[in-house]
């Protein structure tokens, strides 16, 4: 299996008060995963705005990091989009917002259409800080999916480069498998097949387990546990409850406008982030 | 096969238990089915083939296992209506209609539908309906019979006809309103005794007995005509052959119409959630701890109301106080139900003639007594404990049933809830934008294997069928943690239902825990009333009572420590045969030792439901013992003891002990065990000690004696007796080891 690793991260960058954080945090992560990095500003160039991120960017240029700014005038979704293509940028790290007086994050419209159709991996970051955090706990989804193996290899690259302590492969059992419980008969019968299908997942995680090069999986908890809920919602509920630091979710799949009606799979999880996000495309 | 075999095995050994409490079930499901009916005005009879369609076909169709179904009290407003706007035949039709739409709801498994509403609406539609059958038969009851609009003027003119009841000009009347009045005592006081002998018949049936009793007194010893007003005697109840050749013809001509198809429609409502209701009412009782199977109940309680719709009887239904008297007589499979509806084809067929000398003031005292039941005073200082708003719930359900009609009142309750919750919330944005959202995140925790249940947003009437799926999927012999940490808003009715799951969890072996909520009591955002569930007693304030005062004196003469306040933590009490089917209610004033392994308390519990449901104080030792020993239940043997035996209960002997096994009544599973227990030593000590109740669950034991507060006195001895039964059994765990 290829290994995937990222060689280009880009992030989009506003004058907003979150500026210098958001710089920090990318080039943190580039240097962590031996990238380069590619500063995406929606507008004209100005010798004022070129002077204000090379001074941000500083401090990590003197440690190695290859660091560049694009400047696109446009429309931000299209303009970001068409620079993580021209840059060929294969992770794309986007701020979310704090919603007001509460302790709840949201992603902005243009971060959620940015993630809905990049070509990349795309992270959204809740709390993007100046000072670098710690990222303990790495929960990554285990679905029945042909992205899965390419998620749970990018999570432990990820994990490894962020030196985590704990990844967890959460596989989701939806409803509909475990079967409708009545009574006593049908309590029993679908706790046996729920027993039954966490067996049968776990050892298709354990192949996938196989695979992933021993480096990564150094000193490190590695933990599966199935959930039953809503596939793609759960999971971040899962890392909300277990105080995950990053959740990496496979890429959904291409989104209708049904989906944006009756939200499912990623969409619930954009509404409200539980953590950073990882989705690996 | 040979599962099978051994099913078929076991349910011949229960067969005579169970014939014995359906009969006890029939002696009550007479004069009840004979009264709803009576109640809605429909013919007598109707309430009647309800019972027996429903028995037949529930018990050999449906999916729970010690309900009984039969008319419900609940239909008797919505039935009223239905037979005064569509007549008798259109009624009819319209029972058949909804009996269609029950069988529906099965198959769209809509057995959660009785969730979606807030318990307090509920409770408040509940006494709406009592009121109605209380307003309209209290009338009857003293021998005035009135047509008014409406019910709330029935209600209005009660004072009037207590006034008129004792300026009767005909004796006949004055007769009748006394036979009313000393039915409602006898239904009553009923309660209140314990007498062995005068429980064996259910108050229902006492009534019937004596009034026909009083009525062949007139007509055989005194050789006069019956004193009491022929207009209030029990009219057309024909004969079997009657009943059969006489079938009503459905008539579904205004079927085209509104008005049916809102009977239909609260015909329906009311009938599923007074059958869900009992459904998870009786779940709790049953000793054995099964789980209904509440869908396929719904689809047989459809079919028995079409059934019984063509043959002229009215809604079938799940009771609540019927199925619990069956529990607590020892019913533990559907024949009972089944056996009910034979037992009332046997009574119809030999005593149809006897039945008209029931005079109706008697049988409607009845009703006026479940009425009262539904809407008691205690009801609303339950949920006035539970919080204001709750009241403002319960009352506007209420009076908008009353004044309105049902469905109207229960959807006022509905909207009523929901506004509260949004005024307390101070918007509702956490419900629109959450509504939708699949809250409810489950998974079982590798290590230990308990599941973990974390609920999201908010959780109330409105979205609780989804944490109640998770609840359901989850075997309840199980651990269980569930967390509203990231709940922001929990109400009355999750609460209630949550400790509903608790109870059912600890009888069957497992444990349920609610985390989380501590935050909620500090946050102003949550008033302390929507999460504090149960509304215990009042407060047991500083001042002791004169025998709180004695138990303290006591305790220190034991070297006891002594507690008045109740107990939270009931689980030393699982495993007790006694408590199985009944429902702790309190635990207090406790006195015991440093390690807590000797214990003396009051106890309150009740047995039963609703109108059949009798609360009991007693006092109460617990040991836990060192050792193990075998389960078993020792009581003094009585005449009781010896009829049980002929119904199927078992005395295990003892060799050599003729003498003890003639006085006290042995119980275990495990024969073999127990008789190895029980040496010469124990038995004489049980032989030369006071008699006293005494149950194992295996690892320690439970004494008692009578079903009533024991008085210091009694505490005394109860100790010293316990203290000695302890160095006993330490002898024989020691002996044995």
């Amino acid at each position: 299996m290829k290994q995937k690793k990222f060689n280009t991260v880009g992030t989009g960058v506003t004058f907003s008060p979150n500026l210098k954080a958001n710089i920090c945090q990318s080039a943190r992560l580039a240097l962590l995963f031996e990238a380069s990095l590619v500063l995406i500003h929606v507008g004209e160039k100005s010798l004022k705005k070129s002077a204000t991120f090379d001074a941000y960017l500083a401090p990590f240029l003197k440690q190695g990091l290859k660091a560049s700014v694009v400047f696109n005038p446009g429309k931000p979704v299209e303009s970001i989009l068409e620079s993580v293509k021209e840059n060929e940028v294969d992770l794309l790290i986007l701020g979310a917002l704090k919603r007001e007086n509460f302790l709840k994050y949201y992603i902005g419209s243009i971060a959620r259409k940015i993630t809905r159709k990049a070509s990349c991996s795309v992270m959204l970051l809740i709390n993007p800080s100046i000072e670098s955090l710690p990222c303990k706990h790495v929960v990554v989804n285990g679905l029945e999916d042909q992205k899965t193996p390419l998620t749970i290899s990018a999570a432990f690259f990820v994990a490894q480069a962020l030196s985590s302590e704990k990844i967890t492969i959460v596989e989701e059992v939806s409803n509909t498998e475990v079967g409708n419980v009545q009574d006593d008969k049908s309590l029993r019968k679908s706790t046996l097949l729920k027993e039954k299908i966490s067996r049968r997942e776990d050892s298709r995680i354990q192949k996938i387990l196989e695979d992933i090069p021993q480096k990564h999986k150094e000193n490190k908890l590695v933990a599966t546990q199935p959930i039953f809920g809503k596939r793609g919602y759960s999971i971040g509920h899962y890392a909300q409850v277990v105080r995950a630091d990053l959740l990496v979710m496979n890429a959904p799949k291409a989104s209708g406008f049904m989906d944006r009606l009756f939200p499912h799979d990623i969409e619930h999880i954009l509404t409200e982030l539980p953590t950073d996000i990882l989705i690996v495309q | 096969m040979s599962s099978k075999k051994n099913n078929i095995k076991v349910f011949f050994s229960a067969l005579p238990k169970n014939i014995f409490s359906g009969f006890v079930v029939s002696l009550i499901a007479l004069p009840l089915g004979l009264g709803l009916a009576m109640a809605s005005e429909a013919p007598p009879i109707s309430g009647i083939i309800a019972a027996v369609v429903g028995g037949l076909m529930v018990s050999i169709l449906g999916g729970s296992h010690v309900t009984i179904s039969g008319p419900g009290n609940g239909l008797v407003g919505v039935l009223l209506v239905a037979i005064s706007t569509l007549g008798i035949q259109g009624a009819y039709a319209a029972i058949i209609c909804s009996g269609a739409l029950l069988i529906l709801l099965g198959f769209l498994r809509m057995g959660k539908l009785a969730d979606f509403f807030p318990s307090s609406a509920i409770q408040g539609m509940l006494a709406a309906i009592g009121l109605i059958i209380l307003g309209k038969q209290f009338h009857i009851m003293l021998g005035n019979k009135l047509s008014l609009d409406g019910s709330v003027a029935y209600l209005l003119a009660i004072p009037e006809t207590i006034q008129g009841a004792f300026t009767y000009a005909d004796p006949g009347l004055t007769f009748a309103a006394v036979s009313g009045v000393l039915s409602l005592a006898i239904m009553v006081f009923y309660s209140k005794t314990r007498n062995q002998y005068l429980q064996l018949i259910p108050a229902p049936m006492w009534i019937v007995l004596l009034s026909i009793g009083f009525s062949y007194y007139y007509e055989l010893v005194l050789q006069q005509p019956n004193p009491i007003n022929a207009m209030y005697m029990i009219s057309g109840i024909p004969s079997a052959q009657q009943i059969v050749a006489e079938i009503p013809i459905p008539n579904f001509s205004a079927i085209g119409s509104f008005s049916f198809w809102t009977s239909v429609l609260a015909l329906t409502l009311i009938a599923s959630i007074e059958s869900l209701l009992s459904i998870k009412a009786v779940d709790k009782l049953d000793p054995q701890k099964r789980k209904s199977n509440v869908n396929r109940d719904l689809k047989a309680l459809g079919l028995a109301t079409i059934g019984s719709g063509f043959l002229g009887g009215l809604n079938v239904v799940t009771v609540i106080a019927r199925s619990s008297v069956n529990v607590n007589n020892g019913g533990s499979n559907r024949s009972a139900n089944f056996m009910h509806a034979l037992f009332l084809v046997i009574f119809i067929v030999l005593f149809s003639t006897q039945l008209t000398r029931i005079p109706l003031p008697a049988l409607m005292a009845i009703l006026v007594y479940t009425g009262y039941k539904l809407a008691s005073p205690n009801l609303v200082r339950t949920i006035f404990s539970v919080g204001k708003e709750q009241l403002l719930i319960f009352f506007t359900t209420l009076l908008v049933t009353l004044f309105v009609d049902l469905i109207t009142g229960i959807i006022a309750g509905v909207v009523i809830t929901f506004i509260i919750h949004v005024l307390i919330n101070k918007g509702a944005t956490v419900f629109f934008r959450n509504l939708l959202k699949p809250n409810v995140l489950m998974f079982q925790e590798k290590q230990s294997g308990n599941y973990y249940i974390s609920v999201k947003h908010f959780c109330s009437f409105l979205n609780f069928y989804k944490l109640k799926q998770k609840l359901e999927d989850v075997p309840q012999e199980k651990d269980v943690v569930l967390d509203f940490s990231m709940c922001q808003f929990v109400d009355h009715t999750v609460m209630e239902s949550i400790s509903g799951y608790q109870d059912v969890f600890a009888k069957r072996g497992g444990h349920f825990e609610v985390i989380g909520l501590d935050l909620h009591g500090t946050d102003s955002e949550h008033p302390f009333a929507l999460r504090k569930l149960i509304p215990g007693l009042k407060k047991r304030s500083g001042a002791l009572t004169k025998r709180q005062l004695a138990l303290q004196e006591i305790s220190k003469g034991f070297n006891l420590k002594y507690v008045p306040e109740k107990l939270e933590d009931l689980r030393f009490l699982d495993g007790f045969k006694h408590f199985s089917t009944k429902q702790i209610e309190q635990l207090y004033n406790r006195l015991f030792n440093s390690q807590d392994t000797f214990k003396l308390f009051d106890i309150k519990y009740s047995e039963g439901e609703f109108i059949a449901k009798e609360d009991v104080r007693t006092t109460m030792l617990h040991i836990k013992l060192e050792g193990a020993i075998p389960c078993f239940t020792l009581d003094q043997e009585g005449f009781f003891e010896k009829m049980s035996a002929l119904a199927g209960f078992k005395d295990i002997a003892i060799e050599k002990h003729a003498d003890f096994s003639n006085r006290f009544y042995l119980r275990g599973d495990d024969d073999l065990a127990i008789q190895n227990f029980f040496t010469d030593n124990l038995v004489l000590f049980f032989e030369s000690n006071p008699y006293y109740h005494v149950e194992s669950n295996g690892a320690s034991v439970l004494v008692y004696s009578k079903e009533r507060v024991a008085g210091v006195k009694e505490i005394k001895s109860l100790h010293d007796f316990g203290k000695r039964l302890q160095s006993e059994l330490l002898l024989c765990t020691q002996n044995k080891l």
